[in-house]
């Protein structure tokens, strides 16, 4: 995991002195990168992936986000003409993945989800080859130190870690210096660590004005990443925008934890303008609302009060909250409580929301204040 | 060209490097000729035919052992633990063909038989007197004809098996078999009448037999059964590896 930190500073995928190896890159940027109309596959009884429609633009971190099974992995694959897909149309840079399957292989780089090499095969020997099969003229050597494995130069493949293991297949997606990069899980079953100097490196192929396609479960990875965002569910895409307006999208209140010491009346918050909805909440009390000012007043009250305010957060809606809600789960629902408070069992409707009526010491919600 | 010469090259490092088909290839088949020396010595005479001696005959007999080996272990252990282990997949995302990936396996493993070969050979005719009366060219095309008709098999046995494991118990269960009964581990000569009628079943055994036909000298136009039998082995092991065969 050495060096990322220093290693990004430094990231340069060419010699300085090289020309750009883009000089088109603008006028690229005008044809989509990847086009994708109507792709459907079925494995069988189970439609894996149905009617799907996008575009990447060229230079763009575009990101699948979905569940374990909704398709993403069967999209990627079929971009990379590794799978054959039963209706649609697809260009990856204006080709055919499935008509010049070679052609494009030659263009793209690939970190497959499930791939292995050779247990007894060293680092070097690795990039050697590949750099052969992908007809480079020569080695790029220069990517194992970008990447962190120049210690592991002479390490066979199976004594190298799961962040190693990832970082040489990135080094492997790089080697042909490709104009689209498929990344497909990338970051499962890597520590915390690896993940954030996988991010780095995405973030350091991105500023080399290469388009990346990545998949994911992990949230913050989108997050952190992404330029664009598909969410695919059950092979369906459900959305397709920029974090920020998916996030927006949402129209969800903004939410404030508060912890207080001393007296607070639930009621008197519960009335303040911009203030929906009012919980009991650990050492305190959880409110949500929207429009400006309202945590202001919200502030203003508890010093009015005479309670000292301990600790205040807040959170407004996550890529997250859109996820859970597309894809089913969804976890913005007036009804429910907030995270770590106690609601009276049964009653969905802690509020009414036309009135804004919050629910009060008289419901019986317990520990509301000290 | 250069893919299959940097895929050969290193294809040949990881077969070095795999103590199993490095230790069948290269070590066992010294093994047992300097043992059969050891015990039966090389003298004529006694259950053999003409001026040859044990060690006459075992020596291109174990020549097939290790050709056969290769091909009903060696190879479809390898390729099914590549396929099973994901390595096939990443191979398949690059602008290689697959033709060049298998190309590239069947040099590694036939310059292995070749070299396993010369090993035994060189002992042989070191510690043992060695006798030969063939010709190089003869004995060369025969031993490629063997390795064609085996190392199909080979495939054959790997787009059947759905995991290495598989691949691993058909392989040893054809191969263990026919290594005792077919002449290349004992010689015929010390078996059974039943025994000896049951090995002309198996294609192994034809193998031998053309081997040492060749090595003492004999004419192929007297071992057409052998050729037809191996070269019918290998249509059978070539079509069906092609029908069958997954990558993934």
């Amino acid at each position: 995991m050495r060096i990322f930190g220093v290693l990004v500073g430094s990231f340069r995928w060419r010699a300085p002195d090289s020309p750009d190896r883009y000089p088109g890159k603008t006028e690229r940027r005008m044809d989509p990168a990847i086009r994708v109309r109507d792709l459907t596959k079925r494995y069988g009884d189970i439609t894996a992936v149905d009617d799907v429609s996008f575009d990447v633009a060229a230079g763009e971190v575009f990101c699948l986000l979905g569940p374990n099974g909704a398709g993403k992995t069967t999209t990627i694959e079929c971009l990379e003409g590794y799978r054959r897909p039963d209706g649609g149309d697809i260009r990856v840079l204006g080709l055919d993945p499935q008509k010049d399957a070679e052609g494009l292989s030659r263009r793209i780089g690939v970190q497959l989800q499930e791939a292995s090499l050779p247990a007894r095969l060293k680092v070097w020997e690795t990039l050697k080859l590949f750099s052969v099969l992908y007809e480079r003229p020569s080695v790029q050597w220069d990517l194992l130190d970008q990447l962190g494995l120049e210690a592991k130069r002479d390490a066979y493949f199976d004594k190298l870690s799961g962040g190693q293991k990832q970082r040489l297949f990135v080094a492997l997606a790089l080697i042909n210096d490709p104009e689209v990069v498929f990344l497909d899980e990338i970051t499962t079953g890597l520590d915390p660590r690896a993940r954030h100097s996988i991010w780095e490196l995405i973030r350091g192929i991105r500023d080399r004005g290469t388009t990346v396609v990545l998949s994911t479960h992990f949230m913050e990875e989108a997050e952190a990443l992404a330029d664009r965002v598909a969410i695919i569910r059950s092979g369906r895409l459900v959305a397709d925008d920029t974090p920020r307006a998916l996030m927006r999208s949402l129209d969800r209140d903004d939410e404030v934890t508060l912890t207080v010491e001393g007296e607070l009346d639930p009621a008197s918050v519960a009335a303040l303008e911009g203030v929906r909805a009012v919980f009991p909440g650990p050492g305190g009390l959880v409110a949500r609302g929207s429009g400006s000012g309202w945590i202001a007043r919200l502030v203003a009250d508890i010093d009015r009060q005479g309670a000292e305010l301990v600790d205040l957060s807040t959170r407004r809606a996550s890529l997250e909250d859109v996820y859970l809600e597309l894809t089913g789960d969804a976890v913005y629902d007036p009804g429910r409580s907030p995270e770590g408070a106690e609601r009276p069992g049964g009653d969905r409707e802690p509020h009414d929301p036309a009135s804004g009526r919050p629910i009060s010491e008289a419901d019986g919600d317990p520990g509301v204040t000290s | 060209m250069r893919k299959l010469l940097a895929l050969t090259v290193v294809q040949g490092k990881l077969f070095m490097r795999e103590a199993f088909a490095f230790f069948f290839t290269l070590v066992f088949p010294l093994l047992l000729i300097v043992m059969f020396g050891a015990v039966f010595g090389n003298e004529p005479g006694g259950r053999f035919s003409g001026p040859y001696g044990y060690i006459d005959y075992s020596t291109p007999a174990i020549t097939v052992l290790i050709i056969v080996s290769v091909g009903l272990m060696g190879i479809p252990i390898q390729t099914a633990t590549a396929r099973e282990n994901k390595i096939l997949r990443r191979f398949r995302a690059t602008p290689m063909r697959p033709s060049t990936y298998v190309g590239a396996t069947v040099v590694v493993y036939y310059l292995m038989s070749v070299v396993g070969m010369a090993l035994t050979v060189v002992a042989a005719k070191l510690l043992f007197g060695l006798r030969f009366d063939g010709s190089w060219l003869g004995v060369s095309a025969g031993f490629t004809l063997i390795a064609a008709a085996f190392f199909s098999v080979g495939y054959m046995i790997a787009s059947v098996a759905s995991t290495a494991r598989i691949a691993q118990v058909v392989g040893q269960l054809l191969f263990f078999p026919m290594m005792f009964l077919s002449g290349a581990a004992l010689p015929l000569q010390l078996m059974p009448e039943g025994v000896r009628s049951f090995a002309e079943l198996l294609p192994m055994t034809h193998g031998v037999q053309l081997l040492q036909d060749l090595w003492f000298g004999g004419a192929w136009g007297d071992s057409i059964v052998h050729v037809l039998v191996l070269a019918g082995t290998l249509i059978v092991g070539l079509t069906l590896s092609a029908r069958l065969f997954r990558w993934e």
